[in-house]
């Protein structure tokens, strides 16, 4: 097979045993995982868990010290030419020149890429037309962080790596950036997405990889995740009255908690339905009655106590 | 070839934009132009054989003509381009620059291109001015100088890469540049001439990659012919300095 063209189905990005230290701080120690052709794939973990050495020695930014990595079916570590004209690469700390204007940055990694997508469009698509003759040093954080995606996708890339894209924008601006990344998806675009955003993570990603001390801990969908590592519901209302003992004989309730008038229940199963009844038989009907459905995050806990208790 | 021209206009540009950085980078040759001029003026001394000496028998201005170009030179090189280099990598440009696919070549390249550009702007600029202002003479060879010139451009850029390549931070780049800068501009021949250097300033200044340069440079203006001793260290200089600047470039 030639060097960088994929059979059908091949995995985008293959990453077996990888290994990276910095002196005698092992921040990578033996990672295998697979990205599929066309996923949105997602690193989370702590701070200093690996995760951004990981993606560096998959863009080739870092020599490995062991394991095997392919990207396209491309060696990082030696074929980086070839392989750096269909990557596209968001790093999480870089600057460009102060006085460059964000036009003069699109059109100058545009021309160095032998295939280069309309530098214009990306400007309206990443809302930074207004702040086009803008220099660097003159852009917002949210900004500055918009024009590093677009230049990551300035050569219409093949797989785009986002280290913390979304650091630094609002609220809204996150929720645009992830309509983009999805769009960028559907062009068929594969997608290795770095974020410590566990919404961003669960909104966006296909898989997740999650990182732990240069480990991954845990790899599967976001649901497959938050099924086995964050079970519990959790029911929230208020009541002003007396303790409620009751509560904690109702099926699958784990806890009781009361705050003041809050009143916290866990557990698993159909646990709403089940307080519900409890509630309305004792003539109790709160106007706040709600459930909070376990979340990434919560499984994220759940996973990092779990790796930690094994050492 | 394409990367290096967008990416050495890109920044000639900057370099514009930022109007202090350009000022700096020409003041202390125009400096040493109006002050030098002022001291000691344009005759030619003929009586005494000393002076003859020293002034290598033409007037101190015309004497000195050349060396401002050598000044702008090592200026380009030793002020400019390594505090650009080292300052990009302290800010994580290279950074940006590699993962967007840039090699070494390109962005060192880029920089000799701004560096040479400078030098040039720079050498007209005060030439020019020499000239119209003071009357001083033009290249008695202009092939000779021309080469000479682009010789030192080379040099001075190799070393402003080794520099910018070698040193930790942009501030630490700027101190060493200046002291290096300032120990040639008083020893080269760029300040005092060279006749009038005790034996072990003489020495010292041997060792200066601008002495060299300058005697290049002053032999091929005043029509004295081919220097090759001096030519021969110059081009050591920029060999010596560019093998070391691509075998100690660092990204970040």
């Amino acid at each position: 097979m030639t060097e960088g063209y994929r059979a059908r189905d091949e995995p985008a990005v293959v990453v077996s045993g990888l290994a990276k230290s910095y002196g005698r701080v092992r921040a990578v120690d033996g990672v295998s995982f697979e990205v599929r052709e066309g996923e949105i794939f997602g690193i989370i973990g702590e701070n200093g868990s690996g995760k951004t050495t990981t993606v560096e020695c998959l863009q080739g930014l870092r020599d490995r010290d062991a394991g095997d990595v392919r990207v396209l079916n491309l060696d990082p570590g030696t074929q980086r030419d070839a392989l750096r004209h269909r990557i596209g690469c968001q790093l999480q700390e870089s600057a460009l020149p102060e006085r460059l204007r964000v036009w003069e940055a699109l059109d100058l990694f545009a021309a160095l890429s032998p295939r280069s997508r309309e530098w214009r469009q990306l400007v309206e698509e990443w809302g930074l037309a207004e702040k086009r003759s803008s220099a660097f040093a003159d852009l917002s954080g949210g900004q500055r962080q918009r024009l590093f995606v677009a230049l990551a996708l300035v050569n219409d890339p093949e797989v785009v790596f986002l280290d913390e894209m979304t650091t630094g924008l609002d609220p809204a601006g996150r929720r645009a950036a992830w309509d983009l990344v999805r769009e960028v998806r559907s062009r068929g675009t594969t997608i290795v997405l770095v974020t410590h955003f566990m919404d961003e993570a669960e909104e966006l990603c296909d898989r997740i990889a999650v990182f732990k001390r240069g480990r991954i801990v845990a790899i599967d969908t976001p649901s497959a995740l938050v099924a086995r590592f964050a079970a519990h519901s959790t029911v929230h209302f208020s009541y002003d009255g007396d303790d409620l003992p009751w509560l904690s004989s109702c099926p699958g309730a784990a806890s009781v908690r009361r705050e003041g008038a809050r009143f916290t229940v866990t557990g698993d199963g159909p646990l709403l339905a089940h307080v519900a009844a409890a509630l309305i038989a004792h003539g109790i009907a709160p106007l706040d009655l709600r459930v909070e459905r376990a979340t990434l995050e919560q499984a994220f806990l759940g996973i990092s106590e779990l790796a930690g208790s094994s050492r | 070839m394409k990367g290096v021209r967008k990416l050495a206009w890109v920044e000639v540009k900057l370099f514009v934009r930022e109007p202090f950085a350009l000022v700096v980078a020409f003041a202390f040759p125009f400096f040493m132009l109006f002050v030098l001029v002022g001291v000691f003026g344009n005759e030619v001394e003929t009586t005494d054989p000393e002076a003859m000496r020293v002034w290598r028998g033409v007037g101190p201005s015309d004497f000195y003509v050349s060396t401002y170009v050598g000044l702008v030179v090592a200026s380009a090189g030793l002020l400019t381009l390594p505090l650009r280099l080292a300052g990009y990598r302290e800010a994580g440009v290279l950074r940006r620059y590699r993962a967007a696919g840039l090699s070494v070549t390109v962005v060192l390249g880029a920089q000799v291109l701004v560096c040479a550009g400078m030098a040039v702007a720079g050498a007209v600029g005060i030439v020019t001015t020499s000239t119209l202002v003071y009357g001083t003479a033009l290249p008695a060879d202009w092939a000779l100088t021309v080469i000479a010139a682009a010789i030192g451009v080379a040099a001075f850029s190799s070393i402003g890469l080794f520099l910018g390549a070698v040193l930790p931070t942009a501030r630490a780049v700027q101190g060493t540049g200046l002291a290096l800068f300032f120990a040639m501009m008083m020893l080269s021949g760029s300040g005092p001439p060279r006749g009038v250097l005790t034996d072990s300033m003489r020495r010292f200044s041997d060792l200066l990659p601008l002495t060299h340069l300058n005697l290049l440079l002053q032999d091929a203006w005043l029509g004295f012919g081919w220097a090759t001793t001096d030519a021969l260290i110059t081009v050591g200089f920029l060999a010596g300095s560019a093998v070391l600047a691509v075998r100690f470039f660092r990204w970040e």
